[in-house]
């Protein structure tokens, strides 16, 4: 075995370009398996990730209200009380992006959102300072504020915000809390943020419907949660085309069989290559063998049985396909750390796709290489012999 | 010298005290079909070679010495008829058993010396030795031994291609003494060499032969075929004569 590997590695080394192109393909067959997986791979645990800072025992309520029939906040309350211990929190929803200012100073990607005090929960929130919102900031509908770290370093750069305002489209509010620190106080980031009561962001959006509400839930019983939203809305509304109930799981669900679903897709692909790859290596051990026949001619006729000759060309197969396989590979990561950095995506090389890969080239070494290494091993010695 | 072989129905050798022949070929028929016509390389060849021996077989291109060649070495069966070689009936082994008769009994020089051009000498030599699953610590002492015997072993990790022809003609006698077969078969093994180094070629086998081995040449050189003690002539696939060198020199 290590003899005919050895014999392999020298065969092989003999006709150096010929071999490298022929292992190119699959160098660039499990370079690209590779990358496209650990890539994916990265993507998916990104998205998974921002999902879960979330929440997982989160439900999102969207409605429809019509004229003859809606909900109000009040409505929601109702179905909290009626199902406590099964969902533990409630915050309406409201999203009134704005411009926001103070003299100066103007943001624009912050989001603000309109909640409840329930909502410091659900959202897991901390405070730095202050206070968050209160029940009567909803009721009479105060123009008060909390903020997240990024804005409060932002507008109020060096002065302590509490009791300070700041402009939502011209509308001034008074800041109440700092909310701690969630991600790393960059634009963008969930520090960059505003919560006002709903009441006074329904009022600020122009759209006194309120259409969007959090639960939280039980989160070891989130279908019987949201079965339970369902049913209530349902005895509303009478149709279910006009709300939807959606835990965070689910959508976490989809967004995984949707990556999934691609990562399917490029790997097929990469493997075609590898496919293209193996019949290469086929090709070309055919002609090794052709071009070789009075060495096995020689071999044979000094004692070589036909599995001792169908080993060696299997081997060489193996091994240069393998050995494409650990060159792809080297490709393949050093390929994903650069893309990676490049895209600004933490993507570790997969190792499931590293193995596989390795295992799938040099099996396509040996599946491709046997039809050629059984046609050597059953060469006649005497036409063998005789041929130039 | 020898009587003709007697017919097939002759009973086994195995009860007599008489050692039995190395080779014993009876009634060898070797018929290649091509297209309607028949061709009958070996027409009912039978002869016998005993140990120590020293036998050329000689025929013009066409007279089935080749046929007869592959089938005494073994790369061949027989179409009929029966080879006993060593005492073992070889004549309808399958390809492997047949490359393990190779491997054990029989010692290959070609006229091409069909030495492998990328392995060193000792690699070549080697090479029967490794198919017959020697390890590696005898299998290199025996292959040196063998390179020694043919004056050529300092050049050992020389390749083929750097050695002149008489010296890649006595790698390949090294190879087929390695491994000490009952049989060297040479295949015009002066063929493609200049008289000079073709003379030091035979003079060796002569040598080899000498030492007790069983030595069968191969040729359409009626000058070499002379240089045996025993000829057996062979045309259109039937032997023609068979006997001591000194009565072959009185015919030709």
């Amino acid at each position: 075995m290590l003899q005919s590997f050895r014999l392999a590695l020298k065969s092989l080394a003999g006709s150096k370009l010929r071999s490298f192109l022929t292992m190119l393909g699959i160098i660039i067959g499990v370079a690209s398996v590779i990358v496209l997986v650990s890539l994916m791979d990265g993507m998916t645990s990104y998205i998974t990730d921002s999902f879960s800072d979330l929440g997982t025992d989160q439900i999102s309520v969207s409605v429809t209200n019509t004229d003859s029939r809606r909900v109000e906040p009040a409505d929601m309350y109702e179905i909290l009380e009626e199902n406590e211990g099964l969902l533990t929190g409630l915050s309406p929803v409201v999203s009134a992006r704005g411009a926001v200012r103070r003299g100066s100073e103007s943001l624009t990607a912050t989001s603000v959102t309109g909640v409840s005090e329930g909502y410091m929960s659900i959202g897991a929130l901390t405070l730095q300072s202050g206070r968050f919102l209160s029940y009567s900031d909803m009721k009479s509908e105060q123009k008060v504020c909390v903020v997240g770290t990024y804005v409060a370093q932002t507008l109020f750069a060096g002065e302590d915000p509490l009791g300070q305002t700041l402009k939502i489209n011209g509308e001034p509010y008074t800041v109440v809390g700092v909310l701690g620190e969630k991600a790393d106080s960059e634009e963008g980031s969930s520090d960059d943020c505003i919560y006002l009561p709903y009441s006074s962001a329904a009022k600020l959006s122009m759209n006194s419907d309120i259409t969007s509400y959090t639960f939280t839930a039980d989160s070891s019983r989130m279908e019987m949660a949201q079965a339970a939203i369902e049913s209530a809305l349902y005895q509303v509304f009478l149709s279910e085309d006009l709300y939807t109930v959606t835990t965070l799981s689910e959508m976490l669900e989809t967004v995984e069989s949707i990556t999934g679903m691609m990562t399917a897709l490029l790997v097929g692909i990469a493997a075609i290559s590898l496919l293209v790859a193996g019949i290469g290596i086929m090709n070309i051990q055919l002609v090794s063998v052709t071009e070789r026949t009075r060495e096995i001619g020689i071999r044979k006729s000094l004692g070589a049985k036909q599995r001792v000759i169908l080993r060696q060309f299997i081997m060489e197969a193996g091994v240069q396909s393998s050995l494409g396989g650990l060159l792809g590979i080297l490709l393949g990561v050093a390929l994903t750390a650069a893309a990676s950095s490049l895209i600004g995506l933490e993507a570790p090389p997969s190792l499931t796709a590293i193995s596989a890969s390795f295992l799938v080239s040099a099996g396509i070494g040996v599946l491709f290489g046997y039809m050629p290494a059984r046609r050597a091993a059953r060469l006649n010695p005497i036409d063998a012999l005789r041929s130039e | 010298m020898f009587p003709f072989p007697k017919k097939k129905a002759a009973a086994p050798p195995a009860a007599s005290n008489v050692p039995h022949p190395l080779i014993d070929l009876r009634d060898i028929y070797k018929i290649y079909q091509m297209g309607d016509m028949e061709v009958r390389a070996s027409d009912g060849i039978s002869l016998q070679v005993r140990r120590g021996e020293f036998v050329s077989i000689v025929g013009k291109s066409g007279s089935g010495k080749s046929t007869i060649m592959n089938i005494i070495g073994a790369l061949d069966v027989p179409t009929s008829g029966e080879y006993i070689l060593d005492g073992v009936d070889v004549s309808e082994m399958t390809d492997d058993e047949l490359a393990e008769i190779r491997n054990k009994t029989i010692g290959f020089v070609f006229q091409q010396y069909n030495l492998l051009p990328r392995q060193t000498l000792l690699e070549n030599v080697e090479l029967p030795l490794i198919y017959a699953g020697m390890g590696r610590k005898e299998r290199t002492e025996r292959s040196l031994a063998a390179l020694e015997r043919v004056g050529l072993r300092e050049k050992y990790k020389y390749f083929p291609p750097q050695l002149s022809g008489g010296q890649q003609q006595r790698v390949s006698i090294a190879r087929a003494l390695a491994g000490d077969p009952s049989l060297i078969l040479a295949d015009e093994p002066t063929g493609a060499l200049d008289s000079r180094t073709g003379r030091e070629v035979l003079d060796f086998l002569k040598q080899l032969n000498q030492e007790g081995n069983t030595v069968v040449i191969i040729t359409h050189d009626t000058s070499i075929a002379m240089e045996a003690r025993r000829v057996i002539k062979l045309s259109d696939g039937k032997k023609i004569f068979d006997g001591d060198v000194k009565d072959y020199a009185a015919i030709v």
